[in-house]
């Protein structure tokens, strides 16, 4: 069964510099294990193909049930220089609250 | 000593909701007021203003925001800190003192902080080894050097808790980290040791939460955001206890919402490796941080560790970078994309015609993929209803972004039909100001606190 991680998350992004932060939290723990185990770097790079030109770092913090993504030239040069209409990659965590993850019946 | 300080946000950023800092200090108890009006190049405009009027390079709203609420603080007792003192916090605080002065509010004291400034020692700097090479491509900062606008070290909370030691009820800083606006009040308060970082790392996650202004109070938020009363929204509270416990909370009057998922968006936001978050207090770790929903709008954040701070400050430096300009227009179904689209090629042709010498021409169309490139749906063109094209161009050249500037109009005359949304005059060319990031060993800057006195 397919699921879009908007249904099982939330979250939000914002600019460090030229790359985008994507900090995205699962509802319940359950949930945390999914993303845990779908959002790998390399999940990440397909899905933001496009989007993202440089390196993702990941790392996860337990405790909020949350992964946090840095993604490297994605904002165009950044801030204030950038031409894109999102220049701070605000809309970025919804981008991947887009993203269908497969799941086992028993969620 | 208090048994507990509440620490109130009022502002997230400079051109955030006027009315918040008024509404924090009337509509329930608070004893501090903290507000960030700093962006990484608000300095660039105010160094310009204080360039040409040496009274000016602070933010310009805080005089008439403190005729506003300084009767209520002086009366409460409630201390106000922030950042935007600019370049020029003693201008800043002169004003104040006016506007105390004028409200008959006698005896007030306020402080400054100053010796983020570091322009006018660039060269001082850079001859003595330090390059400040910028933090993301390792540059030099003399590729840059006849460019700079501005350029600030961010101090902590350290010279601001040394002002209210002093007995300041006002702090106004220049170049200060968001996090050491709230910091400060609990080292004051409690007399916490500078170096139990556990203890620094917990004022630091406050200030963190507190930053943002509403975005931790239901703003800006991807879970249930609409069953939220936005309007009359409630900046956070930050209520800190001795121990390093802080409860996020706000007023109950106010708008708003305090949950385990609002205060976890804003704690997400904007960082990078959660376990190294550096300031010039401690390095906090954002992964020990323990949150506990305890219903009513009250979020305990607890368990923070701490290590210690690094020997360098982070700079923040602004530089001269050209030009922009924006301009956009509507069109509507019929085939509102494909008409997009060929206006955008129109328009290119022209500006290769005229031979304009533009480094970077971007094009998007917003309703349509704007905000999420390739990942956007791709609907059958029938079904869409009108698509805004946006065309912005950069350069060195002046003349080139400004002729550019007059090429957006003609197209709703000699461009595809049913073309819209074209108001406000030829798009002007703005000055680009870059972000240039730096470090700097902490024993080249200098932090002064000065207690302002009043001129008789």
């Amino acid at each position: 069964m397919k699921k879009r991680l908007l249904d099982i998350a939330h979250g939000r992004s914002g600019d460090k510099g030229n790359a985008a932060n994507i900090g995205i939290i699962a509802y319940d723990q359950k949930g945390y294990e999914l993303l845990q185990k779908h959002l790998t770097i390399e999940r990440m790079k397909n899905h933001f193909e496009g989007i993202c030109f440089g390196k993702i770092e990941r790392f996860e913090l337990p405790n909020l049930k949350a992964l946090n993504f840095l993604l490297h030239d994605t904002l165009g040069g950044g801030g204030t220089v950038s031409l894109k209409h999102d220049a701070q990659g605000k809309t970025l965590a919804a981008a991947l609250l887009r993203m269908e993850i497969d799941i086992d019946e028993s969620f | 000593m208090k048994d507990k300080i509440l620490i109130a946000s009022g502002q997230g950023f400079w051109g955030d909701l006027i009315d918040a800092p008024y509404k924090q200090v009337t509509e329930g108890e608070v004893d501090y007021l903290v507000m960030d009006y700093l962006a990484e190049v608000t300095m660039s405009i105010l160094q310009k203003q204080m360039n040409k009027n040496p009274m000016l390079g602070y933010a310009a709203d805080i005089p008439d925001l403190m005729k506003r609420i300084l009767p209520v603080c002086w009366d409460k007792n409630i201390k106000i800190i922030t950042n935007g003192g600019g370049v020029n916090p003693t201008a800043c605080a002169e004003a104040v003192m006016e506007v105390a002065k004028s409200l008959g509010i006698e005896n007030i004291k306020v402080a400054v902080v100053i010796g983020d400034n570091i322009l006018d020692r660039i060269n001082e700097i850079v001859d003595s080894g330090c390059m400040l090479n910028n933090m993301e491509t390792g540059e030099p900062v003399t590729i840059i050097k006849d460019k700079m606008l501005s350029a600030n070290v961010y101090f902590g909370a350290l010279p601001i808790a040394e002002a209210l030691k002093e007995g300041a009820d006002i702090v106004i800083t220049g170049r200060t980290t968001d996090t050491g606006l709230t910091l400060a009040p609990m080292i004051y308060e409690f007399n916490w040791d500078v170096q139990d970082y556990n203890l620094m790392a917990a004022g630091t996650v406050a200030g963190h939460i507190l930053e943002c202004g509403g975005q931790a109070s239901g703003g800006n938020f991807l879970g249930d955001w609409e069953s939220i009363e936005m309007a009359n929204i409630g900046f956070p509270i930050a209520e800190a206890y001795p121990d390093g416990t802080v409860i996020i909370t706000k007023h109950n009057s106010l708008g708003g919402k305090v949950s385990f998922e609002t205060v976890a968006e804003q704690l997400v936001y904007e960082i990078g490796d959660p376990e190294e978050y550096i300031t010039p207090d401690c390095v906090a770790d954002f992964t020990s941080i323990k949150l506990e929903d305890l219903g009513n709008n009250r979020v305990k954040v607890f368990n923070v560790a701490g290590k210690p701070e690094t020997n360098m400050f982070k700079v923040s430096c602004s530089y001269a970078k050209g030009y922009s300009a924006t301009g956009s227009l509507t069109y509507s179904w019929p085939q509102a994309l494909t008409k997009a689209k060929a206006a955008d090629k129109i328009l290119r042709k022209r500006l290769e015609y005229l031979g304009l010498n533009l480094e970077e021409i971007r094009t998007e169309y917003v309703g349509y993929n704007s905000c999420h490139g390739p990942l956007s749906y791709t609907p059958d063109e029938d079904k869409i209803n009108e698509i805004v094209m946006k065309v912005s161009v950069r350069s060195d050249d002046y003349a080139s972004v400004e002729r550019f500037g007059k090429e957006i109009a003609p197209l709703i005359l000699t461009g595809p039909p049913s073309v819209t949304g074209f108001a406000g005059g030829r798009p002007k060319p703005s000055s680009v100001v870059a972000y240039w990031p730096a470090l700097i060993p902490k024993n080249l800057v200098f932090p002064e606190v000065k207690i302002m006195e009043y001129s008789i």
